[in-house]
């Protein structure tokens, strides 16, 4: 914040110095103009006369969504199920596996930095970026149809959360209670099980609490692409225009995700 | 028992923390090792037991030369060596039980330490280490939820688990308030005296450690300037050590009547124990 | 020295206290758990010999992990890329620039209490269902392409932002805001002097993951038409064709990583 002397000797304030607001005008300006740019491409090929009829369109199938089939309910318990375990199963065996890859991350704890660790970051941010129902569309067409393609594929997204969420949290331990155990001739083995399992114990377990809330969630849709759960019953009903079954879905969908959050919620309070 | 011989340590960043240190401690005998921030205490005891790699220098614990040792046989040395500090450094999550066994490690397998399951005369062992320390009623709470105090006679029992020879004791009053700081003080040296450990303390406060420890070594930028009993630190020697300042109050502080007393009675049972062995 | 010998009197055994103090609670919890992987592994149909053709097939894939084919399908992947990026550019600076204002009135303490219901109710819907199923609706609605997307990601965008905001802006120091109150500053310039100062460092981090997650997500709405890379990658696979989807696979890591890195060296230089 720049105080200038004007030409009659006069004191003037501003925010910024002039570079600075030059900076900041040709940032703004350049977002600006990708935007518009990014937005021209986009639509090029956006068919206008269908945009305006939206309004129309979403009146027509809110129209038809109306009442709820209620009686479909009998035949979702199942696909219920599946959606709970599906994310149940998945987060548990995401936590099997991605506890040494977390371990083999954090730096302080990998056996070499130079070889293992990078592989390790590799498998959290390859886990990462691919979105779960991307998973659940690679494991369909792998392993079939069905539950298990979306149990991997829930475990497979998860690796990366929560080894990247654990290797934050392990290179974050305080190194003198680690170096205290490692005083008293404890073997490698031991010093992880004294010194750095307890610190991390209360992150370790609000991280899986909070990625199972977020798996039940992601496998209500898993179905989608066949991946089992309330999602395939979705597609289905999708598929024939069933509208007033798709409400009732989604109904049950945003019935699991809030008490699914309140499990969390709870369980969270208790660990803390 | 301990010997430590031209011990010198750089770090990658090409600080000298010590230069050719040479030092001697007996059997039951305690020193203070005192000296500004960044004059290297903390490093000399750390490379005793190897928690920091010496760049060059011997040290001998007992009759082992431990700076060329493999790591199976540096552990067992490390299991000789007790270690107290600075601010605890307890497993805070873990329970005041399970950070004295913790002292016991070094002796038992990995599934018996993960199960908790420590020999009999282990858990008698720790019990009556306790006991010792004045906290027979805090068994099972968590280190965390106790006082400064009490955690740090929690670090004291778990070195005292360990059967050591040696006792690496660094700032060991740093968090703790003056009353606190003199009763583990007190602890610390009847516990030395009871066990006729080599100690070496790192000690900040001056005072404190005129009142308590017989021999004072005094270490200025990584290089021993004094070396001798602690009615010896007069303002010349602090000036040596610590840099220009006024000395006078400090060195006079020995009128403290009530502690001075104490310092007297410890120094008397010491005699007493010295006797009997 | 001897102590183990000198203290016969104390206790040989100890136990570490349990996590959960009620003995029966803890069992139940135990059988609870036990119970459920049982009925729930039990319920779980795995078709194993499709699974052991699976595992030719995955080996395939991964084979094609090594040797991405970026080439044959050049064109069907550069469209996907092209519409997943602009979609996720656009969308992120339209929904940033509608959280702001949604953010502002879900927040309890500078906001009427009329204008907070709104705002919160609009956050809550968008926020409780996933990305992909309101991506159904916009495609129902405003017909396949990149604009389906694109809407479905900017609401998303203000769900996300907008509650983070408002909540940030509820957290923020009342100190800071009565004393800028207190000049008899105006609305907005409370919110330029009291409330963007405090919270403007989290919301550009936060807008800038947001982005990352726009991109992984406008992946997704392509499964269901609405445009982007999704859609190609979803082709590749009903193909077979494991060495295009691999190539697609990495393309999206690749993209991932440079948006997380650039966001970082973005948030240093920010704050």
């Amino acid at each position: 914040m720049p105080v200038t002397q004007q030409s009659d000797g006069r004191l003037a304030w501003r925010h910024l110095t002039p570079g600075e607001s030059l900076a900041r005008f040709a940032g703004w300006f350049a977002l600006i103009a990708l935007t518009v740019f990014c937005w021209r491409v986009m639509t090029a090929d956006t068919i206008w006369a269908f945009v305006a009829s939206a309004p129309a369109q979403a009146a027509d199938i809110f129209g038809r969504m109306m009442p709820p089939r209620w009686d479909y309910a009998g035949r979702l318990w199942r696909p219920l199920w599946d959606t709970i375990n599906i994310a149940t199963m998945g987060t548990l065996l995401a936590i099997v596996l991605a506890t040494p890859v977390a371990f083999l991350a954090a730096r302080n704890t990998t056996p070499s930095a130079v070889l293992v660790r990078p592989v390790a970051l590799f498998i959290i941010v390859a886990s990462r970026s691919i979105n779960a129902l991307i998973w659940g569309l690679l494991l369909v067409a792998i392993l079939g149809p069905g539950v298990f393609a979306g149990i991997i594929a829930i475990a497979l997204r998860s690796i990366g959360f929560i080894g990247k969420l654990l290797y934050e949290a392990i290179e974050e331990i305080d190194e003198r209670q680690v170096e205290a155990i490692r005083a008293t001739g404890a073997s490698p083995a031991q010093v992880m099980i004294y010194g750095i399992v307890p610190q991390i114990m209360p992150a370790f377990a609000s991280i899986n609490v909070f990625r199972w809330d977020i798996n039940i969630r992601e496998s209500t849709v898993l179905g989608l692409v066949g991946a089992g759960g309330l999602g395939l019953a979705l597609e289905s009903s999708l598929n024939v225009l069933a509208w007033p079954q798709v409400t009732l879905i989604l109904l049950m969908i945003f019935a699991t995700v809030i008490v699914s959050e309140l499990i969390a919620a709870k369980i969270r309070k208790a660990i803390i | 028992m301990l010997r430590i011989e031209g011990l010198t340590k750089t770090y990658r960043t090409g600080d000298a923390a010590l230069r050719g240190v040479d030092l001697t401690v007996g059997k039951g005998q305690v020193v203070g090792l005192i000296g500004p921030s960044g004059a290297g205490k903390s490093t000399l005891i750390r490379c005793v037991n190897r928690l920091v790699e010496p760049t060059a220098g011997k040290i001998y614990v007992g009759d082992t030369e431990i700076t060329g040792l493999g790591r199976r046989e540096l552990r067992r040395v490390r299991r000789r060596i007790g270690m107290i500090f600075q601010e605890y450094a307890l497993v805070e999550r873990l329970t005041v039980m399970e950070n004295v066994l913790s002292g016991r490690l070094g002796y038992v397998g990995f599934w018996a330490s993960w199960l908790r399951r420590f020999p009999e005369a282990d858990i008698a062992k720790a019990f009556a280490v306790l006991d010792r320390v004045g906290l027979m009623d805090q068994v099972d709470k968590r280190a965390d939820a106790l006082s400064g105090g009490q955690r740090q006679r929690v670090g004291i029992a778990r070195a005292l688990m360990q059967d050591p020879d040696l006792l690496l004791v660094d700032e060991p009053t740093a968090s703790l308030d003056p009353k606190t700081s003199r009763q583990v003080m007190r602890l610390l040296l009847e516990v030395c005296a009871e066990r006729g450990f080599a100690t070496i303390v790192n000690i900040h406060d001056v005072g404190l450690a005129q009142l308590f420890l017989p021999r004072i070594v005094g270490l200025r930028a990584g290089a021993i300037v004094y070396d001798g009993p602690a009615a010896g630190l007069t303002a010349e020697v602090l000036t040596r050590i610590y840099g220009e300042e006024d000395w006078t109050r400090t060195a006079a502080r020995d009128d403290d009547e009530d502690d001075t007393a104490a310092a007297l009675a410890i120094e008397a049972e010491r005699r007493i124990v010295a006797g009997a062995a | 020295m001897s102590a183990g010998a000198a203290t016969p009197a104390y206790p040989r055994r100890w136990s570490r206290p349990p996590l959960i103090p009620d003995a029966r609670l803890r069992w139940a919890i135990v059988l609870g758990a036990i119970l459920y992987l049982i009925v729930g592994t039990g319920t779980v149909d795995v078709n194993w010999a499709r699974v052991s053709e699976g595992l030719v097939r995955g080996g395939r894939f991964l084979a094609g992990f090594l040797a991405p084919d970026f080439t044959s399908r050049w064109s069907d992947i550069s469209t996907g890329m092209i519409e997943s990026l602009t979609m996720t550019v656009t969308a992120t600076v339209a929904g940033i620039a509608l959280s702001v204002p949604f953010g502002l009135g879900a927040a309890r303490n500078i906001a009427p209490a009329w204008l907070y219901v709104v705002c919160r109710a609009v956050i809550a819907f968008a926020r409780t269902f996933q990305e992909i199923i309101i991506a159904i609706f916009f495609v129902a609605m405003f017909g396949f392409g990149p604009f389906a997307g694109f809407l479905t990601l900017s609401l998303s965008t203000i769900g996300f932002l907008g509650k983070l905001l408002a909540d940030d802006i509820e957290e923020a120091d009342p100190a800071q805001l009565e004393a800028v109150r207190a000049t008899g500053a105006s609305w907005w310039q409370v919110v330029a002097y009291a409330v963007s100062p405090q919270v403007m460092p989290r919301l550009v981090g936060l807008s800038l993951y947001r982005f990352d997650i726009n991109f992984r997500e406008s992946a997704v709405v392509g499964i269901v038409g609405a445009g982007g890379i999704g859609a190609t990658l979803n082709t590749a696979l009903d193909r077979y064709e494991y060495d295009s989807a691999a190539a697609i696979l990495l393309l999206i890591i690749g993209i991932v990583m440079v948006c997380e890195y650039s966001s970082g060296f973005i948030r240093r230089r920010v704050q």
